[in-house]
C-alpha cells in the first residue's frame, strides 16, 4: 500500500522521503556490514593462527582446541540439565500456578537473577558455591566412586567443572524461564478449560494441553539457554581451576577448561602468535553458537507456520 | 462423606457428587510437620542447614502425595505431587538469588565510602585509600559510547523492518541476522573489535571506543527487537489518517509512529543498557585495564567496573583482603547500576505512555 503512494507521490518531490527510507536502509545494511565484519576479521586474524599453532604451541590447532570444546559442551550440558526442569517449574509456577496477584512479582524476581552480571556470579561462585559443594564432592567420591563422573579425589576447594555447571544453570535459568514462560501462557484458555471441564486435575490439564501446545517453543528455549551457556565466560574463567585435561571426573582439580574461560584468561598476557590462536578458537566457538542458535530458530520457526495453519 | 459411601445407595439423592477431598489446611500442615521431622532429625544426626532443608522438602513432598494417595487416589497423589515439585524447584531456584543478594550486600555495604566513589586505584598499595572512581568514569564513557552507536543504527533498522521492507527480501535478512547477532557470546563480540582496531592501530591495541564496538554489537539486536515489537504495535489507521491529510510518509514516521511508541522504545533502550553495562569479557580483551582515570575514549586502556571487579578479585595484592573488600563493592555498586536501570526502564514506560485522551 505504502509503495503505492509513494510511486504517485513520485520520488522528486518528496527529498525528505527518499532521506530518510536510505538512511533507514543504511542502518540495516550497518548491521548486515558488521555481521559479515565478526566473519571476515575473526578468519583475518584467526587464520593464522590455526597454520601456525604448530610451530606456537607444539601441535596441531585441532589438539589445541579439542579439549577446549569438550569442556565447553560439558559445562553446557551439565548446566542444562539442572537449569531445564528447574526453569519448567519455575515459568509453570509463573503462568499457572501461583495466584494472580503474587505471579507478576515472582516474575519480576526471576528477571533479577537475569540482571546480576555475569562477573559477580564468578566471585560469588568462588567465595559461596564452590566452598558449600565441598561436603557433597567428598561423599560422592566416597560412596560412588565407581560411577565415573563423581572418581575423585574431590576438590578442596570446590573449584571444579560441576560448580562451574551450576553456575552457569543458575545463569541460564531465567532466560530459559521467560520464553517458557510466554509460551505456556499462550496455552488456549478453551483447551484447557475443556481439559478441567472434563474433570482432569490441574497437573492433568497441564500435561494434556499445555506441553503438547508448547513442546517446540519449550525446546528452542532451552536450546538458547544453551547458546548462552556455551558463550559464557566470566563465570566459568572465575570458577574453573582449569588443567585442560578430557576427562570425565567432574569433582576433582583436575577440569577440562573451556573455549570462553581460555580467551579471557590467556588473551590480556598475549602476544603474537598466541593471539591469533586466541582469536581462532574464539571463531570455532563463534560457529557452535551460531549452529546452536539456528536450529534453536529453526525449531521455534517451523512451529510458529504450524500453529499458524 | 464417608458415611454416604457406606450406605448402599438406595436413591439417587444420596449419590456422593465429589470424591474426598483434602482439607484446605493439608499443604501447611503436612509442612508444619516436615519442618519439624527434618530439623529434629538434623538436630539429633547433626546435619547443616541445607541437609535440613532437603530432608524437609523431601518428607513434605513424600507425606502430602501419600496422603492425597491414599483419600483422593492416584490421579489427586499425582497431581498434589507435581503442585508440591513444581513449588519446591520454583523455591529451590530462588535460594541462589537470596544467597547471592546477601554476599555481596554483607560483604560490599563495609567498603562504600564517599572515598571509594571518587579516589582512584592510582599508587594505592595495601590499606590505603583506593577506589572507584576510574572504573565508574570508564564504564559511563564506554557505554555511553555503545548507546551512541547502538540506539541510532537499531531505532533505523527496526524503522526499516516494520515501516519499509514489510515483504522485501532484505528485511527478512535482516530479521534473520539480528537473530544470530543476538546469539553472539560476548568474547567474540570483544575478539571481533579487537581484531578489527589491530587492522587499523596495529597489535596490542587497547582502547576504550573498542570497548563502545564490542557492547554496541551485543546491544544493537536488543534495541532492533524493542523497537520493533513497539513499531509494530502503532495502529495501521494511525499512519492512514497521516497519509490521507497529505503528510509525507518520513513526517508521518517521525511526528506519529515514534512519539506513539515512544515509551516502549525508551523501556527497551533502558533495559539493552542495563544488559550490556555488565559485560566483563569484551571489555577485558579491548579495553584493557589500568589503575588510572583516563577520559579519552580513544587512546589508552580504561578501566571499567566489572573489569575491576575480576582484577580485585583474582590479584588483590597483598593482604588480599582490601582488595577482595573493594571487588565487593565494586559489584554491589554494579548490581546497584543494573537495578536501576532496570526500575527507571519501567519508570520510563509508565511516564512516556501515550495518552489517550480520556
Amino acid at each position: 500500500m505504502s509503495t503505492t503512494i509513494d510511486e504517485a507521490r513520485g520520488a522528486g518531490r518528496r527529498p525528505g522521503d527518499a532521506i530518510f527510507k536510505g538512511t533507514a536502509v543504511g542502518a540495516a545494511l550497518v548491521i548486515l556490514l558488521a555481521l559479515a565484519g565478526v566473519a571476515v576479521f575473526l578468519l583475518y586474524e584467526g587464520v593464522p593462527g590455526i597454520l601456525g599453532a604448530r610451530e606456537e604451541t607444539g601441535s596441531s590447532f585441532v589438539a589445541y582446541v579439542w579439549p577446549l570444546v569438550y569442556g565447553t559442551l560439558v559445562a553446557a550440558v551439565i548446566a542444562l540439565v539442572i537449569a531445564t526442569p528447574l526453569a519448567f517449574a519455575m515459568a509453570l509456577v509463573i503462568s499457572h500456578y501461583a495466584p494472580k496477584r503474587l505471579a507478576k512479582p515472582l516474575g519480576y524476581i526471576v528477571d533479577l537473577l537475569a540482571a546480576v552480571p555475569s562477573v559477580v556470579y564468578g566471585v560469588w561462585g568462588i567465595t559461596v558455591l564452590g566452598p558449600q559443594l565441598v561436603p557433597m564432592y567428598r561423599w560422592l567420591a566416597e560412596t560412588v566412586p565407581w560411577i565415573p563422573f563423581f572418581a575423585g579425589p574431590a576438590s578442596t576447594t570446590g573449584r571444579t567443572i560441576f560448580t562451574a555447571g551450576v553456575v552457569l544453570a543458575i545463569m541460564v535459568l531465567p532466560i530459559v524461564t521467560a520464553i517458557c514462560r510466554e509460551i505456556f501462557a499462550q496455552t488456549p484458555t478453551l483447551h484447557q478449560e475443556a481439559a478441567l471441564a472434563l474433570g482432569a486435575t490441574r497437573w492433568e490439564m497441564i500435561r494434556m494441553t499445555v506441553f503438547p501446545y508448547a513442546r517446540s517453543g519449550m525446546i528452542s528455549a532451552v536450546m538458547l539457554g544453551l547458546g548462552r551457556a556455551l558463550g559464557e565466560t566470566m563465570a566459568v574463567a572465575l570458577v574453573l581451576s582449569a588443567s585442560g585435561v578430557i576427562t570425565l571426573n567432574f569433582i576433582s582439580n583436575t577440569n577440562p577448561s573451556t573455549i570462553a574461560a581460555n580467551i579471557a584468561l590467556r588473551f590480556p598476557e598475549a602476544t603474537g602468535l598466541a593471539v591469533n590462536i586466541l582469536i581462532a578458537s574464539g571463531l570455532v566457538l563463534f560457529a557452535i553458537t551460531f549452529a546452536v542458535n539456528f536450529a534453536a530458530r529453526a525449531i521455534a520457526g517451523r512451529s510458529a507456520r504450524r500453529m499458524s495453519r | 462423606m464417608t458415611q454416604t459411601l457406606e450406605k448402599p445407595s438406595a436413591s439417587r439423592d444420596a449419590m456422593p457428587l465429589s470424591g474426598p477431598r483434602l482439607p484446605a489446611a493439608a499443604p501447611y500442615v503436612v509442612g508444619v510437620a516436615a519442618l519439624a521431622v527434618g530439623v529434629g532429625v538434623g538436630l539429633i544426626l547433626g546435619g547443616g542447614v541445607i541437609a535440613m532443608g532437603v530432608l524437609a522438602a523431601v518428607t513434605f513432598i513424600v507425606g502430602l502425595t501419600v496422603w492425597a494417595w491414599a483419600l483422593e487416589g492416584r490421579r489427586g497423589g499425582v497431581d498434589r505431587l507435581a503442585t508440591s515439585v513444581v513449588w519446591s524447584a520454583f523455591l529451590v531456584a530462588l535460594v541462589p538469588l537470596l544467597s547471592l543478594v546477601w554476599t555481596v550486600l554483607s560483604n560490599g555495604l563495609p567498603a562504600l565510602s564517599p572515598e571509594f566513589f571518587t579516589y582512584s586505584m592510582r599508587g594505592v598499595i595495601g590499606d590505603e585509600q583506593g577506589g572507584i572512581y576510574h572504573a565508574l568514569i570508564g564504564t559511563l564513557l564506554i557505554t555511553l559510547g555503545a548507546a551512541v552507536i547502538s540506539i541510532p543504527v537499531g531505532v533505523m533498522t527496526a524503522i526499516y523492518i516494520v515501516e519499509y521492507g514489510r515483504t522485501a527480501k532484505l528485511a527478512k535478512a535482516i530479521t534473520f541476522l539480528v537473530d544470530v547477532m543476538t546469539g553472539i557470546p560476548s568474547i567474540v563480540a570483544g575478539l571481533f573489535a579487537y581484531a578489527l582496531f589491530v587492522l587499523i592501530f596495529g597489535p596490542g591495541i587497547r582502547m576504550g571506543f573498542g570497548g563502545s564496538v564490542a557492547l554496541s554489537l551485543l546491544m544493537i539486536p536488543i534495541v532492533v527487537r524493542a523497537t520493533e515489537e513497539m513499531l509494530k504495535l502503532v495502529p495501521d489507521e494511525l499512519r492512514e489518517a497521516a497519509y490521507a491529510l497529505g503528510v509525507p510518509k518520513w513526517r508521518t514516521i517521525v511526528k506519529v509512529v515514534l512519539p506513539t511508541s515512544l515509551s516502549g522504545i525508551l523501556t527497551g533502550v533502558t533495559l539493552a543498557v542495563a544488559r550490556v553495562i555488565g559485560e566483563t569479557a569484551p571489555l577485558l580483551i579491548i579495553a584493557g585495564s589500568t589503575d588510572s582515570v583516563n577520559f579519552n575514549l580513544f587512546a589508552d586502556r580504561m578501566q571499567t567496573l566489572p573489569v575491576f571487579i575480576y582484577y580485585s578479585y583474582t590479584q588483590p595484592g597483598v593482604p588480599p583482603e582490601f582488595g577482595q573488600e573493594r571487588a565487593w563493592g565494586a559489584a554491589l555498586v554494579l548490581i546497584a547500576i543494573v537495578m536501576g536501570l532496570n526500575l527507571l526502564a519501567r519508570l520510563v514506560g509508565k511516564i512516556f505512555a501515550p495518552k489517550t485522551g480520556r
